[in-house]
């Protein structure tokens, strides 16, 4: 069977995430040390934990309403009124989804119509482009640089528009460099943006591991929340990536469209995840205040440490990433990480893999023990000075 | 940052002060005068490896000891725990608050040894009423470290 006739277009020419591709590479190696991990590295907080014990010991396993169960739904309410000041109603403003990465596409699949134009800010996350090409859309790279610490800025911004623009894809804290965008940096942007019909999709899963200044979304800014999609989740800020629940916000227009999408093609998220997850709201804030403050240990460490050995890179504010440039070195991002891992067997993921204006960067995370980032630091130097 | 700091040692003593400034934000050198002081004002008593000793050559026998005191005038909690704590063989001597009085953490070369520790040397001691003694058959945890555990159940790379 000629298969390739068979399968739709729109998937076979989709390319594999260079994540997966690389991930083949480095999961061959035997003892691997790992820097490439997008994931947190302590356990969900028991208490969130033991609340799904219950919720399963209580025979709680049925669907529940599409949008999510109720009180969760208040719960993220009440969640976005502490943290971005923005009222959203229970009722049919909030959809609990099956993770972030659910919210995005229901999200871009609720707003594109043929050839519209997506603008993705690049290096980014992978999915991002293939969910708006999947959907029939055109992804337009907005690409950012090391100069302006990868933030969107408005002289990048402002000449990919166009009367197709339909919306755009903001997130921040960012997969993979760490940049943060400061209120009046954002406040830039959404200058551009009012008073158009573009809609902002701003992806907040990190929005809780901020070391400077707390997260600013853009959706609180004066005149922005109508036009944004506000999308977060339990993954990074819990350690709750295997629970797959996320959630987003958006007037009731929009979310109505998204709540159809999500309806059909997922039924509702995981019931035992959506139970214990209104213990993660309302009563994991130290938990969550002391992950951080770990990972902010291990940030100034690794970035101390990578500047020091020559592989520069400012000081990212949030997520849980370093993104050094190894241009100095001579080598693309490609080569630079597979000679690593042959030679020293450290494992860290090529920038070309979140767009191509990543060549020359390779992401580093630190979700990692800090005897792990030690031993995997003192390798990479290694192999620098070996180069 | 005290607690920082403190938290940073228990965890590994072995960072060094430049690292230790570098996570916390301070230089190295005041590191060196937080520990100093740590160490003067006595919170800091030593530092020490953590060993998980079934995988030593000569592992020995750890025992841990319930002893049961009727304190006297003479003999109170804190002389009694003073002459316990004064054998070498002895690794740690708690207060506890319950069924007994004293938890004695004892290390010797073999069974007989620990028998003859007890006998010989806890028993007699006055004010000392009762005395239990369990030995540790395996460890799987100490200093809050956990042994050989493979804990990271993540991918190699992942987005
Ligand atoms: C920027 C960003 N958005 C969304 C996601 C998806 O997370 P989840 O679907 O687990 O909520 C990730 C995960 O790596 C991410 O880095």
């Amino acid at each position: 069977m000629d298969y390739t006739r068979i399968l739709s277009k729109k998937s076979q020419i989709m390319k594999p995430s260079g994540i997966r591709k690389f991930f083949d590479i480095a999961a061959g190696v035997p003892d691997i040390i790992s820097l490439s991990v997008g994931e947190p590295d302590f356990d969900t907080p028991w208490l969130i934990r033991r609340d799904a014990i219950r919720v399963l010991e209580e025979g709680k396993t049925a669907y529940t309403s599409n949008a999510g169960l109720f009180p969760l739904r208040k719960a993220v309410s009440d969640y976005f009124k502490r943290t971005i000041h923005n009222e959203y109603n229970p009722e049919n403003e909030i959809i609990i989804t099956v993770g972030g990465s659910e919210a995005i596409d229901i999200a871009v699949r609720a707003l594109v119509n043929p050839d519209d134009e997506v603008i993705v800010p690049q290096p980014c996350f992978v999915s991002y482009a293939p969910i708006v090409e999947l959907t029939g859309g055109v992804a337009v790279t907005a690409a950012t640089y090391a100069e302006n610490e990868f933030k969107l800025t408005p002289e990048i911004l402002k000449p990919l528009i166009t009367p197709k623009t339909k919306a755009i894809i903001l997130s921040y804290p960012s997969n993979p460099t760490g940049a943060v965008m400061r209120k009046h940096e954002l406040e830039a942007i959404a200058e551009i943006l009012r008073g158009t019909d573009i809609i902002i999709i701003s992806d907040e899963i990190y929005s809780e591991l901020t070391y400077g200044e707390p997260h600013v979304s853009i959706a609180e800014l004066p005149g922005m929340k109508e036009r944004t999609i506000v999308v977060n989740g339990f993954s990074k800020a819990f350690a709750m990536t295997g629970w797959r629940l996320g959630f987003c916000a958006a007037p009731a227009p929009i979310s109505e469209q998204i709540l159809k999408i999500h309806q059909y093609a997922i039924m509702c998220s995981p019931t035992i995840s959506q139970h214990a997850a209104v213990v993660a709201l309302n009563d994991c804030v130290n938990e969550v205040a002391e992950m951080v403050s770990e990972y902010d240990m291990r940030r100034r460490l690794v970035v101390e440490s990578l500047n020091r050995i020559g592989l520069s890179c400012f000081t990212p504010e949030g997520a849980f990433y370093v993104f050094p440039s190894v241009k100095k070195s001579g080598l693309s991002s490609q080569e630079f990480c597979k000679c690593l891992i042959n030679e020293k067997k450290v494992a860290v993921v090529p920038g070309d893999a979140f767009g191509e204006c990543g060549d020359g960067f390779i992401r580093i995370s630190y979700a990692y023990s800090i005897k792990h980032l030690t031993i995997a630091i003192k390798r990479i130097e290694e192999f620098i000075n070996e180069i | 940052m005290q607690n920082k700091l403190i938290k940073l040692l228990r965890k590994d003593a072995r960072l060094t002060n430049e690292e230790l400034g570098i996570m916390l934000g301070i230089s190295a050198k005041e590191i060196a005068d937080e520990i100093e002081q740590l160490e003067n004002n006595g919170i800091i008593k030593g530092y020490t490896a953590i060993l998980d000793e079934s995988k030593l050559e000569d592992t020995g026998v750890t025992a841990v000891i319930e002893v049961k005191v009727m304190p006297s005038v003479k003999y109170g909690y804190k002389s009694v725990a003073k002459i316990i704590a004064r054998f070498p063989e002895v690794e740690s001597v708690r207060l506890i608050a319950g069924d007994y009085d004293f938890s004695v953490t004892v290390k010797c070369p073999d069974l007989n040894s620990v028998g003859m520790f007890v006998a010989d040397k806890i028993s007699p001691i006055e004010g000392i009423v009762s005395i239990s003694t369990h030995f540790i058959m395996g460890r799987y945890k100490e200093l809050g470290r956990e042994f050989d555990l493979d804990n990271d159940i993540r991918g190699v790379v992942s987005p």
